[in-house]
């Protein structure tokens, strides 16, 4: 077995024997800052002279509507959900991520498998039933996962204007009556799917409650012992952007 | 929670290898395209509804929330095996949640047209890995009975090619580059499909119907086989004298 997957992999796809670029992975809920530490690091390594793609959920070209049609009729069985997800990453995998690879790209990936599996196990779906399912996953070199505690992450929600998502909430397995409450014991719920999956897919956990530089710095020597240590000297730290 | 979980379970159990528990009656067909098997559960169904059972009838690829999806990527030619897989398993998860569980569950009779033997057969006749596709469709629920229309190759190319439509780019096997023919492109995927079919039906047990036969004799064996599974199940009009619609049925396929 291709020890790069998480299980059989992907078929008849020939993924050759090397793949020279690098999948990095930031996990993490809405609100807890992905997006921007996503962009940031992609400029700092383009500015190192790296070629970064970046990709995230449901940005397939054969799902991305239909997914979106789904959601928004609210009618949407876990399992259906789950597979979905899968056929959304399978896809990108097949089209974006491993191509990119193939091409040396860093490829920086906003959220992967471990939101589809929490989000599943939360409504109550087998965890090795959703693992295998992911089986065709590529394993990444590095995933961060951006620790917020729900409390913390609903102010900031709140603080920016912004609204409880009506899926992000858990609205659809009914476990408050009202939106903060149901939103906050969701949050909890996923956080503790996040934890007890860090061991078994070795991710590192990032404490989100810092400054968005905090976060960024500590990603950044992350990334750079990954990729290129000398990218750690003084003329590259964040301060200097 | 006690009783049949209506997806899948978090114990690990493999529901397709287990009794549903459900009142009503679920019954499948399968087989390679041009086998026949349409045919014969669209006979069954009316033969069912002229008896005085309620029936509920779902068909692979039908479902409402990845149609879109499907049309897209067929159109574009966006699948992979992968892909195409995992479609089909959404289209089914969803179809299971809202076309095949309710009925069931109400005590009706489910007739599906292909069920998750159809993956078993064809995805891996693409390629991807059985147990892959196995421990995707864990959370089906077990069918009361299993048809699976066995016919050879040729038999299944004669139909196809005599009559009806032509034939489909998937179907065919176009997608895995076997031949530029459509023809000989399906003749050789479908041989594939045939042969993962047989593992299918030795491994579930599924009955195998000769479907190379006449229309008439399969139905009557058919019929024959449902008959003991209905014991016990509610008819609707049972009271009303059903002889005259069951011979015009009868003699619509003789």
């Amino acid at each position: 077995m291709d020890t790069r997957f998480y299980g059989a992999g992907l078929a008849k796809l020939d993924v050759g024997t090397e793949l020279p670029g690098n999948l990095i992975v930031v996990e993490g809920a809405d609100g807890v800052g992905r997006s921007t530490h996503i962009e940031l690091l992609q400029g700092w390594l383009e500015g190192q002279g790296f070629a970064v793609a970046s990709t995230g959920l449901v940005r397939s070209a054969l799902t991305r509507r239909g997914i979106e049609l789904a959601k928004e009729g609210h009618s949407f069985d876990r399992t259906t959900m789950s597979l979905f997800y899968a056929t959304d990453l399978a896809d990108r995998l097949e089209h974006e991520i491993i191509p990119a690879l193939r091409s040396g790209f860093v490829v920086l990936a906003d959220r992967y498998i471990y939101t589809t599996i929490a989000r599943g196990s939360v409504r109550g779906l087998d965890r090795e039933w959703l693992a295998r399912l992911y089986g065709f996953a590529l394993v990444p070199r590095r995933v961060f996962f951006l620790r917020l505690d729900p409390d913390e992450l609903i102010r900031r929600t709140l603080r920016r204007g912004g609204e409880l998502d009506y899926w992000e909430s858990g609205r659809d397995i009914g476990l408050a009556p009202d939106l903060y409450t149901s939103f906050r014991k969701y949050q909890t719920l996923i956080l503790g799917e996040f934890d007890r999956m860090a061991e078994q897919y070795g991710y590192t956990t990032i404490d989100a409650s810092r400054t968005v530089e905090e976060v960024q710095a500590e990603l950044r020597r992350e990334v750079a012992n990954l990729l290129d240590p000398s990218l750690l000297t003084p003329a590259t730290d964040v301060a200097d952007d | 929670m006690n009783g049949p979980h209506p997806t899948a379970r978090r114990e690990g159990s493999i529901d397709i290898q287990q009794a549903h528990g459900y009142p009503g009656r679920l019954i499948v067909v399968e087989g390679i395209d041009g086998s026949g098997k349409s045919t014969q559960l669209s006979l069954l169904q009316t033969y069912l509804v002229s008896e005085g059972y309620d029936v509920s009838f779902t068909e692979w690829n039908s479902s409402p929330i990845v149609k879109d999806t499907t049309r897209r990527g067929k159109k574009k030619n966006l699948f992979s095996p992968t892909t195409f897989s995992l479609i089909h398993a959404t289209d089914f998860a969803d179809r299971h949640e809202r076309s095949i569980l309710p009925p069931l569950q109400a005590g009706l009779i489910v007739l599906a047209d292909r069920y998750a033997y159809t993956a078993f057969a064809r995805d891996a006749a693409r390629g991807c890995d059985q147990a892959w596709i196995r421990n995707m469709y864990d959370f089906a629920t077990r069918p009361d009975l299993s048809l699976y229309f066995r016919v050879d190759i040729d038999t299944a190319v004669a139909r196809i090619t005599g009559g009806r439509i032509s034939l489909k780019f998937h179907e065919a096997g176009m997608d895995l580059g076997l031949s530029p023919d459509p023809i000989t492109s399906f003749r050789i995927f479908q041989t594939r499909v045939l042969e993962e079919y047989d593992h299918v039906a030795e491994e579930f047990g599924l009955t195998v119907l000769d479907g190379a036969r006449s229309v008439v004799e399969q139905q009557r064996e058919m019929r024959k086989l449902v008959k003991p599974i209905l014991k016990g199940l509610r008819r609707a009009h049972a009271e009303r004298p059903s002889a005259g619609s069951a011979r015009l049925a009868t003699a619509r396929i003789a």
